[in-house]
């Protein structure tokens, strides 16, 4: 029981991880119809940049510069790649961003090489005991600035103009435009939030119990796809839903590996698409989206 | 009902509108173009014909890459450019041609890990394989058939990493994380590998594995390129691009989605299964490395730089992207920007992958058509930029003009 309620909370906070992530996607989508495959590497930019900039400007002076460096790279992406291709085919734009992913993963793997880069964390890998379950306090904190995090956007999304601004703009681009919504300005802010969260998420992603900043990263970031499209990628609240059982769903895999011993090793990074394809077959729009209706 | 029959063929024939005039399937009366291009088309195939007499074992182990990557690209693009099918699974479905292959035709036995094999003749399980993979594609097509556009992108995402886990635990078959040897081909007893050959030689250059293999690789290629040629020109080729165009507007028209994106499926993950056998007989083995995402990555990439739903633009990027790698390693000393493996700085695998993953943004952003539209590009007056979209057919003549006979006829009747 107690190794249960160990991995359940193990798998949380990885949910929660997954859900930053995966909430940067969906709201990428909704703004400008883009399914960054990018992601992936813009995680991992967010962390090699912290890795870099914690010896010169110190933990938090790092993390925020990192943060912001991930932002911007969301926003150059949007202005200087996608907004030349508005109104192109979905799948065009996907590749585009495997284009940029190619790019940028090839440079990250190059600069990091064989090594194993670690921030270090102000909480480092102490373990923080509730009762007889263990957590790292990395872990725990993430749950919370998760928490934090994720309030705050439902809360933007839901009152600010630009969250109005936005939904009216997925709701009906042409519509939001003729109202007077820039969708170029909403895009753009998209980007810049899901270039955040995607670094945030990598803050925690690479601190205790995982190993530091490899480019396997990049694979790890690419699980919260399943967790955005689990819970219909133009859903928000599809996308916390869709982390947390992705999250919890690998953590409990890994965990009773032993009498999962029939499935193979590893097969706890497996279980998040195994997830999301059996959920497909039943719901192909995942569990909160909207299904396409074709009217003629 | 109106709205879909008026909207969508107008959208399919607007990049067609300016080559109106060409002959819809290329039937028409020989014309100097087309003298051209048979000449064009009998000088390149001699030339292949005769390269191996000429040039050395390094650009004829390429050669077979090469002529691997063709295959598997013409494959994807009848996914991806001619149906609209957006898949990253073709890695899986080149382990599945290569894994059966090897599992096939290979003999039991193994060093450290044991394998399990049947011996067949290698023809067999190289047919056996393609077949295989087929299967395997016809059994993800529920799924895929359910699934719209980027949906079916990123399920198809996970068949790659479950085929990885599923190559590095099913030690017996695959050899697990280290891989194992494959068998080398034969065809009726004549040997492709260096192993029991009688030897062979042809205006006194001898003829070992690489000479054999380039034109097997040619060969193969040639069959592929020709029969995804015609499959595209025909009746269920129009269906895959009406179907690529809009879903509604094809089954409207009477074409079976639901059958259509399964048989798309099961074609290009049969031309996936060729690539993968082709593949394990270039290395001489397969390991789960092989298979990942960055080789499904690579094969999108070879399809968008030659240009979506061109075939011939398919075989041009896969020549590019998978030899660049090879041609760079080979010859990193005489390139200024390319260091050798060590020396610090780009190394070859490295400065290809660059040299692609921005050659696919600037066809994105500049060139949607992609190689095989820049003839287009220089002939004819530029079309309005509105009008030029991502999908732009390679041969927008042979996709767009049934669509516009059909949407004539009430017209012209009324």
């Amino acid at each position: 029981m107690t190794q249960f309620l160990s991995l359940l909370l193990n798998g949380i906070s990885l949910g929660v991880i997954y859900s930053l992530i995966a909430l940067g996607f969906v709201v990428i989508f909704k703004s400008s119809e883009v399914v960054s495959f990018m992601h992936g590497s813009l995680l991992l930019v967010g962390a090699y940049s912290i890795v870099r900039l914690q010896d010169p400007l110190g933990f938090w002076g790092g993390a925020l510069a990192g943060i912001a460096i991930t932002g911007i790279l969301g926003l150059l992406v949007d202005r200087l790649l996608l907004a030349r291709m508005r109104g192109a085919p979905v799948i065009s734009l996907a590749i585009l961003t495997i284009g940029v992913d190619i790019v940028l993963i090839t440079e990250l793997t190059r600069l990091i090489g064989p090594d194993i880069l670690n921030i270090n964390h102000p909480w480092g890998g102490q373990v923080l005991h509730l009762g007889s379950v263990g957590i790292t306090a990395n872990r725990a904190l993430a749950i919370v600035v998760a928490a934090v995090l994720i309030a705050a956007f439902f809360a933007a999304f839901k009152y600010s103009n630009w969250g109005v601004a936005m939904r009216a703009a997925a709701e009906d681009g042409e519509a939001a435009a003729l109202m007077g919504i820039r969708l170029g300005r909403v895009s753009a802010l998209a980007w810049v939030v899901g270039g955040v969260l995607a670094a945030v998420a990598g803050l925690f992603l690479v601190g205790s119990p995982t190993p530091g900043v490899t480019p396997a990263v990049a694979a790890v970031a690419l699980r919260a796809f399943p967790a955005a499209i689990l819970g219909g990628l133009d859903s928000t609240g599809g996308a916390l839903v869709g982390g947390l059982l992705i999250g919890v769903a690998e953590s409990l895999a890994t965990g009773y590996q032993d009498q999962l011993a029939f499935l193979g090793r590893g097969f706890g990074s497996v279980v998040p698409y195994v997830v999301m394809i059996a959920v497909l077959l039943v719901r192909p729009s995942g569990l909160f989206g909207t299904r396409e209706l074709t009217r003629v | 009902m109106s709205d879909v029959v008026t909207s969508s063929p107008a959208a399919a024939s607007s990049p067609a509108a300016p080559t109106g005039a060409v002959t819809a399937d290329g039937r028409g009366g020989r014309t100097a173009g087309t003298v051209f291009k048979a000449v064009v088309w009998a000088a390149l195939l001699v030339v292949l014909l005769a390269l191996p007499l000429y040039v050395n074992e390094f650009w004829l182990r390429t050669g077979f890459v090469v002529f691997g990557a063709i295959v598997g690209a013409i494959g994807l693009n009848l996914l991806v450019g001619t149906t609209g099918q957006l898949s990253l699974a073709h890695a899986f479905f080149l382990a599945v041609g290569a894994t059966t292959y090897t599992y096939l035709s290979g003999s039991p036995g193994g060093f450290t890990t044991k394998v399990g094999g049947l011996a067949l003749p290698p023809v067999v399980g190289g047919l056996l394989a393609v077949l295989a993979a087929g299967i395997a594609g016809l059994l993800f097509s529920p799924l895929a058939a359910r699934l719209r556009g980027i949906y079916l992108g990123v399920a198809s995402l996970g068949l790659v990493f479950i085929g990885e886990h599923v190559l590095n635990t099913w030690t017996s078959v695959t050899g697990g994380f280290n891989g194992r040897s494959a068998p080398g081909f034969s065809f009726f007893g004549f040997s492709f590998s260096d192993a029991d050959k009688p030897y062979l030689a042809v205006l006194g250059v001898p003829f070992g594995q690489s000479e054999r293999l380039w034109y097997l690789g040619l060969a193969l290629a040639a069959v592929s390129y020709v029969f995804a040629r015609n499959l595209i020109r025909s009746r269920p080729g129009r269906a895959m691009q009406t179907l690529r165009d809009s879903e509604v507007a094809a089954a409207v028209m009477g074409v079976n989605v639901q059958a259509y994106k399964a048989r798309a499926f099961f074609v290009s993950s049969m031309y996936a299964g060729l690539s993968g056998v082709m593949f394990a007989l270039s290395v001489g083995s397969i390991a789960p490395e092989s298979f990942s995402l960055a080789v499904s990555v690579q094969f999108l990439a070879m399809i968008v730089l030659g240009g979506l739903g061109s075939v011939g633009g398919a075989a041009l990027g896969a020549v590019m992207v998978a030899a660049l790698p090879l041609v760079f390693q080979q010859y990193a000393d005489s390139l200024p920007f390319v260091a050798g493996v060590g020396e610090g700085g780009i190394v070859a695998g490295e400065a290809a992958r660059f040299l692609y993953g921005a050659a696919v943004i600037l066809i994105l952003l500049f060139q949607p058509s992609g190689l095989a539209g820049l003839p287009q590009r220089f002939r004819r007056p530029r079309r309005p930029a509105g009008e030029v979209t991502a999908f732009t057919p390679g041969e927008p003549a042979q996709g767009a003009a049934p669509a516009q006979k059909t949407e004539d006829r009430p017209t012209q009747s009324s």
